[in-house]
């Protein structure tokens, strides 16, 4: 079976944002493959691991940069990377055609997608793509298992988490727990320069973006940063249990 | 009209679809205001959610009587384009989260995800909503039909007026139920729910074992009334339940006042925390990252300052 993973260049979660000109900067700083597309790339690599004759294909849309993951992918055992490569700041529903045209021209029969990315927040791009493909999702998923052309496995829900069964093909979002992913090895590493990475345009898959960013802003609450006097526990505790009662007002 | 659709637990409208309705009356676009309930043996909800709109289409239904995003997503659409909504509302829960893609799919509809403010310009929408573990807020503008989930707690809750809206049954067409549910774990406690709760106690690493969290989160958290929270690292550790965990991959919560005690303050968890409306901090590392959006910071060991807490509280 062939699986898509869909992966993401985000900011690395230590770097702090930074805004230029209205809109977050990543000029210069460090970006990383989203963990939770990790967690998706890594299940999709035990599947193949588990004796299940599977292609990994790696897929990101996004800028010239974005081929640093895919070599990350493929560093971490992708067979191969697909890159749309644009500068367009396309919202998820545009990239959701993307993904789902990619997914039929590869008859793909298994899709991951992150739960959330650390950059737009979005659990969107799963449930949309699905749609699109007329399959099924599971979404917040920390436990899988294919067989028989079906999966099982388990998933987080509003109130707790459910176990559930679902035929192939299927789109499945990651959850923490799902795995814990690889590191690439340096001889993994070399090999990767190896493999297959294409570039395709964007303009094949006619996307008309609806959103329009209109601008990105830092809003730091101003917090008191009052640091309380801990020398002696007790007073330092009477005058927090003071604040609480007093300023904060969450205690009678 | 604008369509929003109902979510409920035990037999009661959730307060976060009366916060659906302040987000679609405080828009001023035209047309009724509409609240589709979707599930089996739902005429109470449908009661109740009459007293606060103009208008309930209830679809009271055996399939419906589990959530599935492949049919909620189906029926929403099919009533939302029978009705010519301009805007479909739908709670930001992980469920409403997890149908809604669909729903704009379906309608050739933009989506705004998780927003926390709402305006019409004419044919415009403007919206603002968290990016970047909500460190940043983003602020984007569509055009035409709009499907849109909203955060809990970024409106108030409407409250219910003398006028009762009459209600409708209608007919849908569902498609079958491909994700087989084959068993279910609910999350217990005995406390205030985590996302209701005004005050919020949370542990981390630093509060040392599984035991020393019972006497030291558990035991301010019961004395003061409020919620627990936890990391991911004790998550992962198995000393507190995933239904505790803030953050990222947990629980997002904005209570007034929300304690951390042992946390480092990573990024992930901040998400989670970081629009609290104070802070707390206890960390022995003074250097500790949680102290920069803290409003009251202590620096000391967790195992003498809360017990000093908890006696000064006896008193
Ligand atoms: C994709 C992804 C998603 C994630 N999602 C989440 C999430 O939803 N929620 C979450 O919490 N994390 C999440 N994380 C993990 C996050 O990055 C951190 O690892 C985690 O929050 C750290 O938990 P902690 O603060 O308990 O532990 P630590 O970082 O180990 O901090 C422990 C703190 O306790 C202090 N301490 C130690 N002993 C004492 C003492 N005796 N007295 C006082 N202070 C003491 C230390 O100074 C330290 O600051 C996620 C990570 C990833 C990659
Ligand atoms: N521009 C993109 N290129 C590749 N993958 C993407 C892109 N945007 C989102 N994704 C994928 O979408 C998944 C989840 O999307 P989201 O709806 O943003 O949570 C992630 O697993 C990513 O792999």
């Amino acid at each position: 079976m062939r699986v898509l993973t869909l992966i993401r260049q985000v900011l690395d979660a230590e770097e702090s944002v930074r805004i230029k000109d209205g809109a977050v900067d990543l000029e210069g700083r460090k970006l990383v493959m989203d963990t939770m597309d990790e967690y998706g790339l890594e299940q999709a690599l035990r599947i193949r691991e588990a004796g299940v004759e599977t292609e990994v294909v790696a897929v990101a849309i996004g800028p010239a940069r974005c081929q640093d993951v895919l070599r990350n992918a493929l560093a971490m055992g992708a067979d191969r990377a697909i890159h749309v490569e644009t500068d367009a700041k396309l919202d998820v529903i545009a990239v959701s055609k993307v993904m789902a045209a990619i997914a039929t021209q590869e008859a793909a029969d298994l899709i991951f997608s992150g739960g959330q990315q650390a950059d737009w927040d979005s659990h969107a791009l799963g449930a949309a793509t699905a749609e699109r493909l007329q399959w099924p999702q599971v979404t917040w998923t920390n436990a899988l298992e294919v067989k028989d052309g079906s999966l099982t496995g388990k998933h987080d829900v509003d109130e707790g988490s459910e176990t559930f069964a679902m035929p192939l093909p299927a789109v499945v979002t990651t959850q923490q727990g799902l795995n814990e992913p690889r590191y690439p090895t340096l001889p993994n590493i070399m090999k990767a320069k190896k493999k297959e990475l294409r570039k395709e345009s964007l303009a094949q898959f006619e996307v008309v973006p609806k959103t329009t960013v209109v601008s990105e802003t830092v809003q730091v609450k101003e917090r008191m940063k009052k640091m309380l006097d801990t020398k002696d526990a007790a007073v330092a505790a009477s005058e927090l249990v003071k604040l609480l009662r007093n300023e904060a007002r969450v205690i009678g | 009209m604008i369509l929003l659709v109902v979510e409920y637990s035990g037999g009661k409208v959730s307060k976060s679809t009366y916060e659906l309705v302040t987000c679609a009356r405080q828009l001023g676009r035209e047309g009724p205001v509409a609240a589709l309930v979707l599930g089996s043996n739902i005429a109470p909800v449908a009661s109740e959610i009459a007293g606060a709109v103009d208008q309930v289409l209830v679809a009271d239904r055996a399939e419906l009587a589990q959530f599935d995003s492949e049919l909620w997503a189906a029926a929403v659409a099919q009533i939302a384009s029978e009705g010519e909504a301009s805007t479909v509302l739908i709670g930001g829960s992980r469920s409403g989260r997890d149908y809604s893609p669909r729903v704009a799919v379906k309608l050739d509809a933009s989506l705004l995800e998780d927003i926390i403010t709402l305006q019409a310009d004419g044919e415009k929408l403007i919206a603002e909503h968290y990016t970047y573990l909500a460190r940043v807020t983003e602020k984007v503008e569509v055009q035409g039909v709009a499907v849109i989930t909203v955060k809990p707690g970024a409106f108030a809750a409407a409250v219910r007026g003398s006028e009762v809206a009459e209600q409708f049954d209608v007919d849908l067409d569902l498609p079958p139920r491909r994700l087989q549910v084959t068993g279910k774990t609910g999350e217990k406690t005995t406390r205030v729910p985590l996302s209701e709760a005004d005050v919020v106690v949370a542990g981390g690493r630093g509060v040392g074992s599984a035991e020393s969290f019972t006497k030291l989160v558990e035991g301010l958290a019961d004395q003061i009334g409020a919620a627990v929270g936890a990391t991911r690292a004790i998550v992962d550790a198995g000393w507190r339940p995933y239904a505790e965990q803030v953050g990222q991959t947990g629980k997002t919560v904005a209570p007034k006042a929300y304690i951390a005690i042992g946390i480092s303050g990573a990024v992930q968890h901040l998400s989670g925390m970081n629009k609290s409306k104070y802070i707390i901090a206890i960390n022995k590392d003074a250097e500790a990252p949680i102290f920069k959006i803290a409003d009251y910071g202590m620096v000391g060991d967790v195992n003498l300052l809360v017990p000093a807490i908890l006696d000064e509280l006896r008193k």
